[in-house]
């Protein structure tokens, strides 16, 4: 069996969303240098709708597709939609990931919380911070 | 993404991963397959078709003693490389703990065959040096003459690295080792083959080598051990290999390594002088990529190896990207390994994590044409640009949010 799924590799050799938004709404990065991995995700939002959304990753293979995969996930949605996104929803749809990839996921989840939480910090939104809580360790290498 | 540049009306395919194994070689296939056939019997056996057996495994021995300037007493048998890594250290332990010498010198950049045996032998009781390399990959001498006390039983330290290609002064180091009176054995397993080696000259008292780095067959290697060392065995069970590796030999592997060896050792010379080129040919091709810096020591370098780290960019993607141009590579980013952390050998050259993970390695052989290595650079290049094109840590280089590690050219 191939190291990933046709699905992850369609994500990385074709990623979705990549690119930069000028003047975005929000502005998410998660990941480290040290540990190879760092995701960017920016939001245009419109009445709550998420209008537009890019990303830049730098990263090994699942981590380029857990974000294109991810944003397509997130794209026309509310943002309260997306903060529901779980790293799970997000390897069920790449259809699967190899065990010690799982942490690609996961950043996905955690870039698009951040860049929410941004959002909400720009306009003054007042938000329960239990929501955010897994971002303080954002930029740890992921152990597994 | 550039079209993928037609041969013959196929894609082309390029191998340049021989530092992890080799294509055999057709004269070595041939050879297993008729010894299969023929050569059946098992060489423990008394009658005809056994001794048959054995007659191989005795002329394979004389051709591989006759490559490392050995004679065939001194030549056993093995799985291949970590085996004989293994078997030599622990036999070099257990002469040394008669002693009650429990001291060893090795380096930091051995393959993990030496290193987890050598953390064995520490949960044992022994102390262990792992000599730190310089920029380029290299062991300082009087280091290493530093290190050496009257505890110390073994100096193991690799011919030629696997990851970056440097080659240690295995000559300087044997002289050492023989003035001070310790065992030295080197990891020979990217060496054997491509760079000459006599084990007299040299003062190598042990040595590992595998076949399928050679263009020989998976699962089988040597060990050399100088004339008089009571090797510690590993495998128990007969008087195969004169009872220093029990196990009914595999003769085909045996025949096909030895063919394959005698093969390497006569084009040596050629082979080093064709791969050379064109490996300095694509070193120089790779260097115009801006934020690239060549892993291991320019010169003192095995014919084969390309390493390269590239700033802001992660390595299992660019070989991810490679393969789908038909390049197979090696990096030695912590993804391509599962672990955590990148290669433990390009940090010991002091390449920073980050840097570290953006590593490629390409490993070349003799038939590599130039054809193919302007296939590989611009691949490379291409892919390169491609990524750090995604990359957000590209971008805060390139905006001066992080500084540079490397020089731009």
């Amino acid at each position: 069996m191939a190291l990933y799924s046709e699905k992850v590799m369609d994500h990385f050799k074709n990623p979705r969303n990549v690119g930069i938004i000028e003047n975005a709404d929000g502005i998410g990065e998660v990941g480290n240098p040290v540990c190879g991995d760092i995701m960017k995700i920016y939001l245009k939002i419109d009445n709550g709708i998420i209008k537009d959304v890019k990303f830049e990753t730098f990263g090994c293979g699942s981590a380029i597709a857990s974000s294109s995969m991810a944003t397509e996930m997130i794209k026309g949605k509310t943002v309260e939609e997306a903060l529901l996104l779980t790293n799970k929803a997000v390897t069920e749809a790449l259809d699967g990931l190899p065990a010690h990839k799982i942490h690609c996921s996961v950043l996905a989840e955690e870039a698009i919380k951040s860049a929410v939480k941004d959002y909400y910090d720009k306009n003054n939104v007042a938000y329960d911070n239990s929501i955010f809580k897994g971002l303080d360790n954002a930029t740890a290498c992921h152990r597994h | 993404m550039p079209a993928i540049i037609m041969k013959k009306g196929r894609y082309m395919k390029i191998y340049a991963d021989n530092a992890a194994t080799t294509k055999i070689s057709k004269a070595a296939l041939d050879t297993m397959i008729k010894v299969m056939e023929e050569k059946y019997g098992n060489p423990s056996s008394l009658y005809e078709i056994g001794q048959n057996a054995k007659n191989i495994i005795e002329e394979a021995r004389e051709t591989v003693a006759a490559a490392l300037g050995a004679s065939p007493r001194e030549i056993i048998f093995t799985s291949g490389g970590s085996e004989s890594d293994n078997q030599a250290i622990i036999t070099a332990a257990a002469i040394g703990e008669k002693k009650g010498k429990k001291h060893i010198v090795s380096t930091a950049i051995e393959h993990h065959a030496v290193l987890h045996t050598l953390n064995k032998l520490k949960n044992k009781g022994f102390s262990i040096t792992l000599l730190p390399v310089d920029n380029n990959g290299l062991i300082d001498l009087e280091e290493l003459k530093n290190a050496i006390t009257d505890d110390t039983c073994l100096v193991s330290v690799m011919f030629v690295n696997n990851e970056i290609g440097v080659i240690e002064p295995i000559e300087e180091i044997g002289k050492i080792c023989r003035e001070k009176g310790v065992l030295f054995h080197t990891d020979a397993v990217q060496a054997t083959g491509h760079i000459k080696i006599d084990v007299g000259a040299m003062n190598i008292d042990m040595l590992s080598l595998s076949a399928h780095k050679f263009h020989g067959p998976k699962g089988i290697g040597a060990l050399y051990f100088r004339k008089g060392i009571p090797l510690t065995a590993i495998i128990d069970g007969g008087a195969q290999e004169r009872g220093k590796r029990a196990g009914t030999e595999n003769v085909p592997a045996i025949a096909g390594m030895a063919v394959a060896l005698k093969e390497a050792t006569e084009a040596l010379e050629s082979n080093a002088e064709k791969t050379i080129a064109v490996r300095d040919y694509i070193i120089d091709g790779l260097n115009k990529i801006p934020y690239a810096e060549l892993n291991g020591d320019r010169i003192k370098r095995a014919p084969s190896n390309i390493n390269f780290c590239f700033e802001g960019i992660e390595g299992e993607s660019l070989l991810l990207l490679l393969d789908d141009k038909g390049i197979s590579a090696s990096s030695g980013s912590a993804c391509t390994s599962g672990s955590l952390d990148p290669s433990h050998v390009l940090l010991a050259i002091g390449r920073p994590h980050e840097v570290a993970h953006g590593s490629l390695r390409l490993s070349i052989d003799e038939n590599l044409t130039k054809e193919e290595a302007d296939y590989i650079i611009k691949s490379v290049k291409d892919t390169v640009e491609y990524l750090r094109n995604m990359s957000p840590l590209w971008r805060d280089l390139v905006t001066g949010k992080r500084k540079h590690i490397f020089e731009e050219y």
